[in-house]
């Protein structure tokens, strides 16, 4: 058991850098059927991926080793991201070194490193992106710690493994009004921090509607790899900690052996293959919003995570 | 901000085309300034060692008191060693002993004058002096020397108007919170029958509710207005920007500090936690102070403005801490109180450390472009990468994010403010979440506003020919960053290092005070924990595996290009005219925020000679104005301008009437004594 729960961990990173490309492949692949288009396959990414790593290294004149290092710092936050979070076990060893708090906050060092790896470069777009996308990440940030606050609340602890444990014991909790609310919150606040519709347009050629693809414009060859690849990897992670928070079926626990860790890695997979079904599908049938918009979609999730926050409690005290 | 333009050209420079016969007497003036800056560098140094080692001293538990009853004529002078007072102590003496190594650099590079260098030591002293203040006389005593020797550090540059306008500013708000402070601490020495703080610990039991509440709202005014809280704030973002960069770094990190301590002192030790109200006035004070000091720094251009914006943040979040461990101590939690009260704590000594990171990394590029405008600044990574990486540091631990020097504390103040109420309080299950929302808000826009100083300011081309021709601090100033630097670190790693100073704080404070652990943080009365040292490290081999991701396949790469051109969207010829500025960077933090911000906008079109549609010329500027100056400061200037101009009419200049006055005056005097 504990060998198992010490491999988890890197079994984790290893099945987010494998399978992300493949959660990107599926969302668009999904929006092309629903377009009426054949689509390049769900395995597409992992083949643009392949081709840029394999061409030359180009260093923009003027950039500092911010740029350079950006992607390296994007994609590490969100492996680490994927270390810490429970994604097939709620009995990680990391699981006491980082809570949800601080995987926001790794969240946040991700977003940052792309906006200077943007600024960087000294273009008009670089800037233009970078002050988008961190305005938009500071926006999100009250829904993100309030929804946080939300599902701390049942479970007792602002650590992941707990909670998560608290939902996979008794799984009705989640279905509540603060449940739902929170729900409600953290998805929309997910569309904003990945840089989905109606936030951004990630297959967007306009630049100057352009807020996570300017940032990337001056990227080519194996950084523009690591960039999607972390970009991809962000999605893949926060979609399957959502799938975990709200539906923890099947996730190993402390008694498990080794078929209840292989059963929670399928599970897993499957569960972020649904939400990347369904969140591909909705991308189809919404517009992105104009930028001063997105303040607006902000607040309302704030509000909602508010609610949240104050009928748990009610509830709570209402109980105890 | 964008019409503030500041062009300090250093002093070296105006000396460029000086006829030889003056050379031999320049060299000398300038060895002799060289020798002063050193013995004046030293000299604070020394006197924050001297702090260093009482603060130790004093956190350990050994009371000291000394009582100089010669030297202030009726009252003496007494002076007590706490732990409370220690650790002002250790923090105020530590920002001293870096910024007087710093200031032995700056000094030879000819910006600092030798009667600035002479005071900042003296500076030091009376800032060592007020947390070891043993009565109030002694205490109202060293807070006004303190600030009159803050006083002639801002005026050092008086010859510039912005300056005597801070100056003005610093001199009117400070003492209209020392007069605050006065009146509070008369009262409650009056209220107690005595002076020393240790007496009026012990009496204060027989003091009535409505003397309490005067104390308390009289104190928090004037102490709130030294730490740069509102609404008696206006004075920090002009003194800081204006005075020599030494001096901002000893301001911020340590001076602006001590109004925390007396809040912590008089509001939460001798008047004891109090009814609930004062939590939640705290708690709003600190809330509002931290989002609009954040804002402000959000759209300020100017990168010392900017820094001092976002102390009052700070400060506005450790009141946030301070108000949630009043309220929680009254609500019953006492963990979670202690919890909280080691937020504000711990937030203090870490604000203390980036803040004089940060101002200290832009005295240097004050010294090396002469300019304090990042719309003008850009591109120091390559002139100055050392500088360029302390400030990255600085800006890490500003933003509050995981590896940083603020993120342990902030975390903890979340921890303090997720908890369950207790059934049926709805009091607390509305002002914990709003407070979330609050410190979370702020972090965001922190984020922003240190993603603005360090990517538009470092990063990027430079945007005038003063910025592209920076040059690299000298040895003194880059070891004293580099100092602060670690602090920095260690702080960020293993908080827990301070667990020692808060077991001594919470034996003596009425508020407990949690602890911190070892590498795993999990304090009792949190709800989670965290890891910081673990986090790095494994940030650190996360990064590196990336690295190693982007290295697949590189065998069949061509050879790596370095210098390619910019893609820029096939743009060609790319000047820094059409780089991001801050100004335009921040532009939607000021649209989301209108409200708050009210940015004056004006349009001035020139139209052609005869034509109603042909337009010649256009401007349009818009900066962020201060609403709280312009909707309470300036009723109230003109209130006193109106009751001024009322009592005038009685000076008609006639001296007989004058002595009538007199005449009357003396009447009732003797009237109403007889």
């Amino acid at each position: 058991m504990t060998v198992l729960a010490m491999v988890a961990p890197a079994a984790q990173v290893a099945g987010v850098l494998l399978g992300a490309p493949l959660v990107a492949g599926v969302m668009r692949q999904v929006r092309a059927r629903l377009e009426g288009r054949v689509g390049a396959g769900v395995a597409q990414p992992w083949r643009d991926l392949r081709k840029h790593l394999r061409k030359q290294a180009m260093t923009p004149s003027g950039t500092t080793v911010v740029f350079s290092l950006a992607p390296a710092v994007v994609a590490g936050s969100a492996l680490l991201i994927a270390a810490i979070v429970p994604l097939v076990t709620t009995f990680s060893p990391l699981d006491r070194m980082a809570d949800l708090f601080a995987v926001v906050g790794l969240l946040l060092i991700g977003t940052v490193a792309l906006a200077l790896g943007g600024l960087d470069t000294g273009t008009a777009f670089g800037g233009m992106g970078a002050s988008r996308g961190i305005t938009i990440a500071a926006l999100a940030e009250p829904t993100i710690l309030l929804s946080v606050f939300a599902l701390s609340l049942p479970a007792g602890s602002s650590n992941l493994g707990v909670i998560v444990a608290a939902t996979a014991h008794d799984p009705w909790t989640v279905l509540s009004v603060p449940g739902a609310l929170a729900f409600v919150a953290l998805l929309t606040v997910i569309v904003a921090e990945t840089g989905r519709l109606p936030v951004d347009n990630p297959s967007t050629h306009l630049e100057l509607t352009m807020i996570h693809e300017a940032m990337e414009l001056e990227y080519a060859g194996p950084r523009l790899a690591l960039m999607e690849w972390a970009s991809a990897m962000r999605l893949t992670v926060l979609l399957a900690l959502l799938a975990n928070l709200f539906a923890p079926w099947g996730i190993a626990g402390a008694g498990s052996g080794a078929g209840g860790f292989l059963l929670a890695t399928v599970l897993i997979a499957a569960k972020v293959a649904v939400l990347a079904l369904i969140l591909g599908g909705i991308e189809v049938f919404v517009a992105k919003l104009r930028l001063f918009r997105v303040p607006e979609l902000l607040a309302g999730s704030f509000v909602l995570a508010l609610l949240a926050v104050t009928t748990s409690s009610f509830f709570a005290s209402a109980v105890g | 901000m964008t019409m503030i333009r500041t062009a300090l050209r250093p002093d070296t420079d105006a000396a460029g085309s000086e006829p030889q016969a003056s050379h031999d007497a320049r060299q000398g003036h300038e060895a002799r300034s060289a020798a002063a800056a050193a013995w004046g560098g030293a000299a604070t140094s020394l006197v924050g060692l001297a702090g260093v080692v009482c603060g130790i001293v004093a956190l350990a538990g050994r009371s000291w008191s000394l009582s100089l009853d010669g030297l202030f004529p009726m009252v003496g002078v007494q002076l007590e060693l706490t732990p409370l007072g220690g650790l002002f102590m250790l923090l105020t003496g530590a920002v001293a002993v870096i910024v007087g190594i710093y200031s032995a650099g700056y000094t030879r590079a000819g910006h600092l004058g030798g009667f600035p260098l002479a005071v900042m030591p003296i500076f030091v002293a009376t800032m060592l002096l007020v947390p070891a203040a043993g009565s109030v006389p002694t205490f109202l005593l060293m807070w006004e020397l303190m600030a009159v020797s803050s006083m002639m550090l801002v005026l050092a540059g008086h010859r510039r108007a912005e300056v005597r306008s801070a100056g003005v500013y610093y001199a009117v708000l400070t003492h209209l919170g020392f007069m605050a402070i006065l009146l509070g601490l008369l009262l409650l020495s009056a209220a107690t029958g005595t002076t020393r703080f240790a007496e009026i610990s012990f009496a204060i039991g027989d003091v009535g509710h409505g003397a309490r509440t005067v104390i308390f709202v009289l104190t928090l005014l004037g102490f709130g207005s030294k730490a740069g809280l509102l609404p008696l704030h206006a004075w920090l973002p002009r003194a800081h920007a204006e005075s020599p960069s030494p001096a901002s770094a000893l301001m911020s990190a340590a001076m602006v500090t001590l109004g925390v301590y007396g809040i912590v002192r008089i509001d939460l030790d001798i008047l004891g936690p109090g009814p609930r109200w004062w939590g939640l006035v705290m708690l709003a004070v600190g809330a509002v102070s931290a989002l609009f000091g954040v804002l402000q720094a959000s759209v300020a251009t100017d990168l010392k403005r900017l820094l001092a914006f976002s102390t009052t943040e700070n400060m506005g979040l450790v009141l946030v801490a301070l108000g949630a461990a009043a309220l929680l101590t009254s609500s019953g939690m006492r963990d979670v109180a202690a919890l909280a009260l080691a937020a504000g704590l711990l937030h203090l000594l870490v604000h203390g450390s980036f803040k004089m990171l940060a101002f200290l990394a832009a005295g240097s590029v004050q010294n090396a472009t002469g300019l304090r405008d990042l719309d003008r600044l850009g591109g120091l990574a390559r002139r100055m990468p050392v500088t360029t990486a302390l400030f990255g540091v600085a800006a890490l631990g500003a933003a509050g994010l995981p590896v940083g020097a603020g993120f342990v504390s902030e975390w903890l103040l979340l921890q303090s403010l997720i908890h369950r109420p207790a059934a049926g309080d709805t009091l607390m299950a509305l002002t914990m979440p709003l407070a979330i929302g609050v410190v979370a808000l702020s972090v965001g826009v922190g984020v922003v506003t240190m993603v603005k100083a360090f990517g538009v300011g470092f990063l990027a081309r430079p945007r005038t020919d003063e910025a592209a021709h920076a040059r690299e601090a000298g040895a003194p100033m880059l070891l004293a960053m580099a100092l602060a630097a670690l602090v920095c670190t260690v702080l960020a790693l293993v908080p827990a290092a301070l667990d020692p100073a808060l077991r001594a704080l919470g034996r003596t404070l009425p508020v407990p005070v949690a602890t911190l652990g070892g590498v795993v943080i999990g304090p009792a009365g949190g709800l989670g924990s965290i890891a910081p040292a673990v986090l790095a490290a494994g940030m650190a081999s996360a990064v590196i595996l990336a690295v190693a991701l982007s290295r697949i396949g590189s065998r069949r790469r061509p050879p790596a290009q370095s210098a390619a051109p910019l893609w820029a969207c096939g743009a060609d010829g790319l000047t820094s005219r059409m780089e991001y500025t801050a100004s335009s960077f921040a532009q939607p933090m000021q649209r989301v925020f209108r409200g708050v911000l009210r940015p004056e906008a004006d349009l001035s079109v020139v139209r052609a000679a005869g034509s109603a549609y042909d337009v010649e010329q256009m401007a349009y500027r818009e900066r962020p104005t201060d609403a709280v100056e312009a909707h309470l400061y300036r009723p109230v200037l003109r209130l006193v301008r109106a009751v001024a101009g009322w009592v005038r009419r009685a000076h008609t200049g006639s001296v007989q009437l004058y002595l009538v006055y007199g005449g009357v005056g003396l009447l009732i005097v003797l009237v109403l004594a007889r």
